[in-house]
């Protein structure tokens, strides 16, 4: 059975690093993985989105609309976005944070009112998690990714925790370490 | 970035996996000019001490370096995205004439889609028209064993070989298996005139020689393990290559299947044996008909271009809609999504981006501007609305010389072209020394940020680093400019709007070429922090003039219910531009606008 999970936010939230060991955790769990993502101009503040789809073996490294088993999104007009992949009944785990485009900034659209309540109507089970505010309770707001990684992770019991403790050591670097350990552990208790 | 030395198994993007493989083959040396999606190739391979890499200053210096180290007896690589090639072309083609000594793979990385580029050309059309052997890889584990295996098979043939990857290759990740590093045997750099020497005498027995070798690389091509025939239901055979055979596998896994990973000399004669033993044959491939024009012209009957999308990349949606009724399952149910407008999320300028003043200025002193190839291509966007043209890698310079020899004084003293200090030494200087030359008059502006930012922050000439971080020679700019020639050179700190407004004037007005270099780091840049004076808003004194909002700051926001300016205080990194800018002096620095 292959698992399809799509990860979306906005350029400089960090959703590379946790697509990154997502894909490193698959492999290590023992499963054939592929992971697709654009670089570049999208970076400046521009939508980001990352496939990641893992299973016994995968050819390609995009999920079809109307396969993603979970959405990890980032941001709430992001989820929005990017829904329309979603299994019908899929998960859907979004960070109660908004982040507004310059149209909307310069008032020449509007940011949607209610999203959580618009993606509850959809047939679909939806968790809105203040991944934000535990990663301002820890004292630094960059580590939402590694939080929200701990809220996937929770839903992947094809990967045991002791897989994810080991990449997160061996990947992020040893002076941010403690933070990350931290920020994951309340994202896999937030769930 | 960690060096991926140890054996075993690892998820590597297509990019990272190129340069295993040429770590593996032993290659010793490699350059670029960084472009996406092919920057990381060159990042990678820095991480391995073997391999001495360097980012050129153009894709034409990478691939005449990559080439000398070749001759010289190394293994060597190049690399550079799709139009990068275009720079590139020159030697390109020659090379293939000469041959080589040491093996020498150059990669094009296209980008199908265009994610991040100005075209979609299909470069695979470069090998046949050089006249050099083609790989296509469609995973990250074809990606570094091909690499390898191209350093061999240049050797074999006396051939530069090109391989070809696409954003969706070069970007995507999946698991590899690593080797060893295995040294490649010294060879001698002898004197053959004949054949690196491409006088005319030479040349015409260089083109005989290279048509044989096609001949040669045909059979090769027919019988090579990157070419292979997978067998499934005879009625619907598919000849696929790159990420293309991905997307199919997953949308007509019944179909038999010719797999090409190697597609330049096409390998006809394994085409007609697997056409014979299919009833319908299509040909799925991204972009143009590279395969299937050959396919044709066998006399093969096909779908193809006529069902498949040439614009755009493809995925497995496409392909099922296109060729639906050889689809096994039906199309995936969908969720119905409410009928909400979602504002689109274009990429912006930074918070703190230096560029931005330079932008709201070009925007008020309404003047014609040529653009150029960077993060400052986003000044041709709302709310900027300052660019008229964007068409390469330092055609900035010389468009805007083009335009005053058509308009002549209907366009003196507002004409600017503006490019950044990456891409003025790529091939902006040329452009600069024509403008002297033939007499222009209108404004250069070098937005100099110390870096090559849109790329993800790579070192040039201009930022005194090398690749590997070692400090080098910093380039300087003024000097050059004043070189070519140009009398007025002037260099301003882009903060300070000011200094920056009589600046621009100033080099407007002037009768001859003149040359404005705005320095100031990239925001993003590791380890500069800016000495900050914090910006205020005293919202009483807002009047919603809008000026702030024409700076297109992703920190400035508008009140939804009073329509007033907002700071948002998470992204705002205290530039003062917008203090610079507002009218009414709601918004202020702590300096009092000073930079």
């Amino acid at each position: 059975m292959i698992t399809n999970i799509l990860l979306c936010g906005v350029g400089g939230q960090g959703t590379l690093l946790a697509s990154n060991l997502l894909a490193e955790c698959t492999m290590r769990a023992g499963f054939d993985v592929k992971k697709s993502e654009v670089h570049g101009m999208a970076q400046r503040g521009g939508s980001v989105v990352s496939h990641v789809r893992f299973g016994p073996a995968i050819h390609a490294p995009l999920i079809r609309q109307g396969e993603a088993d979970i959405l990890l999104a980032f941001e709430e007009l992001e989820a929005l976005r990017w829904a329309e992949y979603l299994k019908p009944n899929g998960l859907v785990l979004v960070n109660r944070q908004r982040i507004l485009p310059m149209s909307v900034s310069a008032g020449s659209s509007v940011y949607p009112t209610e999203i959580i309540s618009l993606l509850e109507k959809l047939p679909a089970r939806v968790r809105a998690v203040p991944a934000l505010d535990i990663a301002k309770e820890l004292g630094n707001q960059k580590c939402v990714n590694v939080v929200l990684l701990g809220v996937l992770a929770r839903q992947l019991p094809a990967i045991d925790r002791p897989t994810w403790d080991a990449a997160l050591r061996e990947r992020i670097p040893a002076k941010l370490l403690d933070l990350n350990v931290k920020a994951f552990e309340r994202g896999w208790n937030a769930a | 970035m960690e060096p991926t030395t140890s054996p075993g198994r690892a998820v590597l993007s297509g990019n990272a996996a190129i340069a295993r493989g040429a770590w593996e083959a032993g290659v010793r040396f490699a350059a670029a000019y960084p472009g996406t999606p092919s920057t990381e190739i060159l990042e990678h391979c820095g991480t391995y001490p073997e391999i001495d890499a360097q980012w050129a200053v153009n894709e034409k210096t990478a691939l005449e370096t990559a080439l000398g180290a070749c001759y010289g007896g190394a293994r060597a690589l190049c690399a550079q995205k799709h139009v990068g090639l275009n720079v590139a072309a020159d030697p390109f083609f020659t090379a293939s004439y000469t041959g080589v000594n040491g093996g020498f793979v150059i990669v094009s990385a296209d980008d199908p889609g265009m994610h991040s580029s100005q075209n979609e050309q299909d470069n695979r059309f470069y090998a046949r028209m050089a006249k050099v052997p083609l790989f296509e890889p469609s995973s990250s584990q074809e990606a570094k064993d091909m690499t390898a295996a191209a350093f061999l098979l240049s050797e074999q043939f006396d051939t530069p070989v090109l391989l070809r990857t696409t954003t969706r290759i070069s970007h995507s990740e999946g698991i590899v298996t690593l080797g060893p590093r295995q040294e490649a045997p010294a060879r001698e750099f002898t004197r053959n005139m004949a054949k690196y020497c491409v006088l005319p005498s030479n040349a015409r027995q260089l083109h005989v020689k290279v048509e044989e070798r096609m001949k040669a690389l045909e059979d090769w091509a027919c019988t090579c393990p990157w070419n292979r025939i997978e067998k499934g239901d005879p009625a619907v055979g598919i000849i696929t290559s790159g990420i293309s055979y991905a997307y199919a596998r997953e949308v007509f896994p019944q179909a038999s299947y010719l797999k090409l990973g190697f597609t330049n000399p096409f390998p006809a004669k394994l085409v007609r044996e697997f056409a014979a033993t299919v009833k319908t044959l299509i040909v799925i491939e991204e972009n143009d008909p590279f395969l299937e024009e050959k396919v044709r012209a066998l006399g093969l009957a096909c779908i193809g271009k006529d069902r498949i999308p040439i614009c755009g990349e493809l995925n497995p949606d496409i392909l099922a809609r296109a060729l639906p009724e050889f689809t096994v399952a039906p199309p995936p149910a969908r969720v119905t999504m409410p009928s909400v407008e979602i504002p689109v999320r274009p990429p912006v300028l930074c918070p703190g981006c230096p560029h931005r003043g330079v932008f709201f200025l070009l925007r008020k002193l309404d003047v014609h501007v040529t653009g150029d190839i960077g993060c400052y291509s986003l000044g041709a966007l709302p709310p900027h609305h300052a660019m008229h043209t964007i068409v390469c890698m330092g055609a900035a310079i010389t468009n805007a010389l083009g335009i005053e020899k058509a308009m002549h004084e209907k366009v003196h003293g507002k004409l600017v072209a503006v490019l950044g200090e990456s891409t003025f030494i790529h091939s902006g200087i040329t452009g600069l020394i024509d403008t002297v030359y033939n007499q222009g008059r209108h404004l250069t502006i070098i937005l100099d940020n110390s870096i090559t930012a849109m790329t993800g922050h790579q070192h040039n000439p201009a930022s005194g680093y090398t690749l590997k971080g070692k400090p080098t020679h910093r380039l300087n700019l003024a000097k050059i400019c004043e070189a070519a020639g140009v009398k007025h050179v002037t260099t301003v700190d882009p903060f300070d709007l000011k200094a920056l407004e009589a600046a621009i004037k100033e080099g407007l007005a002037a009768p001859e070429p003149s040359v404005l270099i705005t320095k100031r780091p990239c925001i993003l840049l590791k380890g500069y922090k800016p000495e900050q004076h914090v910006v205020r808003l005293n919202r009483v004194k807002c009047v919603k003039c809008g000026q702030c909002w024409k700076a297109g700051c992703p920190a400035i926001e508008r009140d939804p219910v009073d329509g007033k300016t907002v700071i948002n205080a998470t992204l705002c990194v205290h530039c003062g531009v917008c203090a610079r800018i507002c009218r009414p002096g709601a918004i202020t620095q702590d300096n009092g606008g000073q930079s």
